[in-house]
């Protein structure tokens, strides 16, 4: 992102690299003709005007579950097969008004339930550090693209860590905003007050600046926070601050954790103590509760989301559905929905039902609103909480896939941010005796980008990775 | 005389939906004309596509709470809006956005006549949610197809407590309500367009029980006259079934409008579980006390109150007052004439007389009548000072004035001749005239026959085509045959 190439290179370049690593499946769909198209009006435009746009000629790839005008939207799933987007997601918009060349679409979970990959219908997502483990997701095609140096930037989306997870796995930086910071206008809903658009980079500044462009008010999303965009250039000044970190302790006492890095955790905070910054242990007793919580609240919200797709009006429709209209929808939707999306429509369908409604979706939102108050009491005395990001590195493909109750464990650290709409980074600090990446996550308060990647390029910096 | 339907009362809780009269719908920009080619108001929103989210039109809201300060309701200053889940063609997104535990208007009543007594039925609540779009079974053989142009239009839906007792309060309810969403501009409260859609809930118990009955509720009621036939069937129905030694089933009926009878579309049992949890895409939002008293002082002054303030402050009859008080845009108009006016009863007169007269005979509505209130006050004076008689007044110069709203009545009145001559010497030529053409009844008068006056003053009238005042003329005649 430096300016010294044409686009036409640098998308002809980045159209060579998706080629060289077709196995790797992180891509569904490339707009190779469109990219060049794009490149060379941006070229022309530079040698009239000059750079005129924030993201000239940066080129980004989207996961699949975000509305680009005129091409195809499947949410990695069977049920929206042949179906093309008719209007620009409010991102997508801002990104091109900046300038940007979006390249493709990237392979996913189908829509976004997932951590592995392993749930979609254009078939799994390679590691690029090591094809026979995951790439983590549900944006593992985002991740991985990213990884192999297939596009400068990837935008995926986040409603449990689906964003910070597979950068973990693929030893890439990876944001999820606030909630509210990005319009969700074009994105896929998964569960809507948890989603957000994030975005995957190597280096800090990559992401800030992509990050300034999409954020701020929007005419389409009404649960838009109208506070300040968070500006790239706050990271230019130099950071000589002295932080006040916390971290959870029952987060380093779960069962779960891999004992490599568990230590590398505690090694990189005896680091940070010792460049002068205080980082301390602070008690989380709702570890336990923060992963059915999600689950129950996801859930229900996608068991409502999912609705739309019927097969009446796009997407898949069963060509032996008959006359009677509940045998048509349950025909379109068993064929046209993938095991683990049937899983969390009937899971939320339930958790919703009359009977069992206080039980656990009262429950639940009990349970997130406590959560509200208790991070909002840690940022009240701490800058941000540290934790890993992932308790275990990139697993092999199937290793998880036969125990959903597993799978759903490892996102422990990442789906407190969702549950109460704060930020937070994984940064690609360590590598595993395995020989696999793995990352630090950080979190601060809600809206509070600037502090979240300042502290970052800090971190990095201790690592002397940046 | 006792009938075995004394023995029962029946009670009734009626839901009125009402489209609310924005040019936009309620959580997107589309159009909302009804009529309009089917699928031409349709966005990415409206059809539901992926990606795409609600955002809150404010008219809506406003008008939502304008019907419920007009029903005395509490206004909830914090709201959020709720997903009622179901599947249908119609509903594009596999639910439908409404309100659920915090409608936006709370209690409060609508007061209603029946006979001669007023009452008022207490509400239950007022919300907010947006309407589905309109599945078309005969349009073609094979496919039901799918109209989504009314997708997402703002409905309220107006909720009684189960509060009515008889077909016709549910009769005077729904035309009261009408009046109201009419009154205050919310809707245009045409129930063959589907506009104002009514369902009724119906149960009956024995008199003096105090548990509600088993319900039955009908849908589809598209007209007020079938509001109350069909509650009219419901009840005889329930009572028949009840007296023959059978249980009323908890159902949900459709009136059948050709034979004013219902019938049972499902049972209880296939009941939908709705699945209600609050719109996560919608933020909640907050109503503020200015807002709220802003929107209470731009309130017209309501049927009710004008009704009270005409007989009393006006000394009209109350039929009178009831007339001009029928359509918001009468009493408007009456309204407006009172400010140049003090012939309060003169004005009702002519405005629910000769006015009201031609507006119907031509069709149009008092948003199209062309003479002005200063002019129709003006034309109440020359009446009041005896310068044109009511009859030409009616029949002569009103004509003229809609024909012609830039003159003034007095001009009108002077350029057709048809003022009235109070010149006792003209008037005594006519007088003379008359009663020389006619002898034999002077004769008869002058013998006692004092009812042929009326007889003498009509040829006075004719002779002066009108425009001797009559007063005068009598004195006239009396003085000349003493």
């Amino acid at each position: 992102m430096n300016g010294t190439t044409t686009c036409v290179e640098a998308v002809h370049y980045y159209l060579e690299q998706i080629e060289a690593n077709r196995h790797l499946n992180a891509f569904v769909e490339v707009f190779s003709a469109e990219a060049v198209e794009s490149a060379r009006y941006l070229d022309n435009l530079r040698s009239r005007e000059g750079m005129t746009g924030k993201l000239h000629g940066v080129v980004i790839g989207i996961k699949d579950v975000i509305s680009f005008k005129g091409h195809k939207l499947s949410a990695s799933s069977r049920i929206l097969e042949g179906f093309t987007a008719i209007y620009n997601a409010s991102a997508v918009q801002y990104l091109l008004d900046e300038g940007a060349i979006i390249i493709g679409r990237q392979n996913c979970d189908e829509f976004a339930m997932g951590s592995s990959n392993e749930n979609s219908a254009y078939g799994n997502v390679l590691n690029a550090a090591d094809t026979s483990r995951v790439p983590g997701g549900s944006s593992g095609g985002s991740a991985v693209a990213v990884q192999a140096g297939l596009c400068m930037v990837s935008l995926g989306s986040d409603t449990g860590g689906s964003v910070r997870q597979p950068a973990d796995f693929c030893g890439i930086l990876g944001l999820k905003p606030s909630y509210g910071r990005i319009s969700r206008y074009g994105l896929i809903a998964y569960a809507s007050s948890f989603d957000q658009i994030g975005i995957f980079g190597i280096n800090v500044d990559d992401i800030a600046r992509v990050l300034e462009v999409m954020s701020g008010a929007d005419e389409f999303d009404s649960t838009v926070n109208d506070a300040p965009v968070p500006s790239a250039a706050a990271l230019n000044k130099p950071d000589e601050g002295i932080y006040k970190l916390a971290y959870f302790k029952e987060s380093l006492e779960h069962p779960g954790l891999d004992p490599e890095i568990k230590a590398s955790f505690e090694a990189f905070v005896k680091r940070l103590t010792a460049e002068g910054h205080t980082v301390e242990a602070v008690d989380f007793e709702l570890l336990d509760y923060v992963v059915p919580t999600y689950y129950i609240l996801t859930t229900a919200e996608a068991s409502s989301n999912l609705s739309r797709y019927d097969g009446v009006k796009f997407g898949h429709r069963s060509g032996t559905a008959g006359d009677d209209l509940s045998v048509f929808y349950k025909q379109n939707r068993s064929e046209g929905f993938g095991k683990e999306v049937k899983r969390r429509i009937m899971l939320g369908t339930f958790v919703l039902s009359a009977g069992y409604y206080d039980a656990y979706y009262t429950k639940a939102q009990q349970v997130r609103q406590l959560l509200s108050q208790k991070t909002q009491a840690i940022f009240s005395q701490y800058n941000a909480i540290l934790s890993p990001t992932v308790p275990s590195p990139a697993f092999r493909f199937g290793e998880k896939s036969n125990d959903p109750i597993e799978m759903f464990l490892a996102d422990i650290y990442t789906v407190f941010a969702n549950l109460v709409g704060i930020p937070g980074i994984s940064l690609p600090l360590f590598k595993h005796s395995n020989g696999m990446p793995f990352g630090m996550q950080v979190m601060t308060s809600q809206m509070d980008e600037v502090t979240l990647l300042r502290l970052s390029k800090r971190l990095m910096h201790v690592n002397g990775a940046e | 005389m006792s009938h075995i339907s004394d023995k029962y009362e029946a009670v009734i809780g009626l839901e009125v939906h009402a489209q609310l009269a924005t040019h936009s719908k309620l959580f997107c920009g589309d159009a909302t004309t009804f009529g309009a080619a089917p699928n031409t108001q349709v966005s990415p929103i409206t059809l539901g596509h992926p990606g795409t989210l609600p955002k809150t039109n404010k008219k809506a809201v406003e008008y939502a709470i304008k019907m419920g300060l007009a029903c005395n309701c509490e206004i909830e200053q914090y709201n959020y809006f709720a997903r009622k889940n179901y599947f249908y063609p119609d509903l594009p997104k596999g639910y439908q956005v409404s309100q659920h535990t915090t409608p936006i208007c709370k209690g409060g009543y609508v007061t209603i006549k029946t006979g001669e007594e007023t009452r008022n039925v207490q509400l239950n609540r007022i919300h907010l949610e947006e309407d589905a779009g309109k599945s078309i079974h005969d349009i073609d053989d094979q496919f039901t197809c799918v109209d989504y142009n009314r997708a997402g239009v703002p409905l309220i839906e107006i909720v009684t407590e189960p509060d009515l007792h008889s077909a016709d309060e549910a009769y005077q309810y729904v035309t009261e309500v009408r009046r109201l969403v009419r009154w205050l501009n919310v809707c245009d409260g045409n129930m063959e367009e589907g506009s104002l859609r009514c369902d009724a809930n119906v149960s009956i118990r024995l008199k003096g029980e105090t548990k509600l009955g088993t319900k039955v509720e009908v849908k589809n009621l598209n007209s007020i006259r079938n509001v109350k036939k069909a509650i009219e069937y419901e009840i005889e129905r329930m009572i028949a079934l009840v007296e023959a030694g059978g249980t009323v089933k908890q159902q949900t009926r459709s009136f059948d409008a050709g034979n004013d009878t219902t019938f049972a579309i499902r049972d209880k049992e296939e009941a939908n579980d709705y699945r209600y949890f609050a719109e996560p895409d919608l933020a909640p939002f907050h109503l503020s006390d200015t807002l709220i008293s802003g929107i209470r002082e731009s309130l017209p002054a309501l049927p009710v109150a004008l009704l009270a303030k005409y007989q009393t402050e006006l000394g009209l009859s109350e039929y009178d007052a009831a007339q001009l008080c029928a359509e918001k845009e009468t009493a408007h108009y009456y309204n407006q004439v009172l400010q140049h006016t003090q012939l309060y009863k003169a004005a009702a007169n002519f405005i629910n007389g000769p006015v009201k007269q031609y507006l119907n005979e031509n069709k149009l509505g008092f948003e199209q009548f062309t003479v002005s209130p200063t002019q129709l006050a003006a034309l109440l004076q020359l009446v009041e000072d005896g310068k044109v008689n009511f009859s030409v007044a009616s029949s002569r110069i009103l004509p003229a004035m809609i024909a012609a709203p830039e003159q003034d009545a007095l001009q009108i009145a002077t350029d057709m001749n048809l003022l009235q001559v109070s010149d006792t010497s003209e008037l005594e030529q006519w007088v003379n005239i008359a009663l020389e053409s006619m002898p034999d009844k002077v004769t008869e008068y002058k013998k006692g026959k004092k009812g042929l006056i009326g007889l003498f003053v009509g040829e006075v009238k004719k002779l002066s085509k009108g425009k001797a005042d009559p007063k005068l003329v009598t004195t006239l005649i009396q003085e000349k045959l003493k």
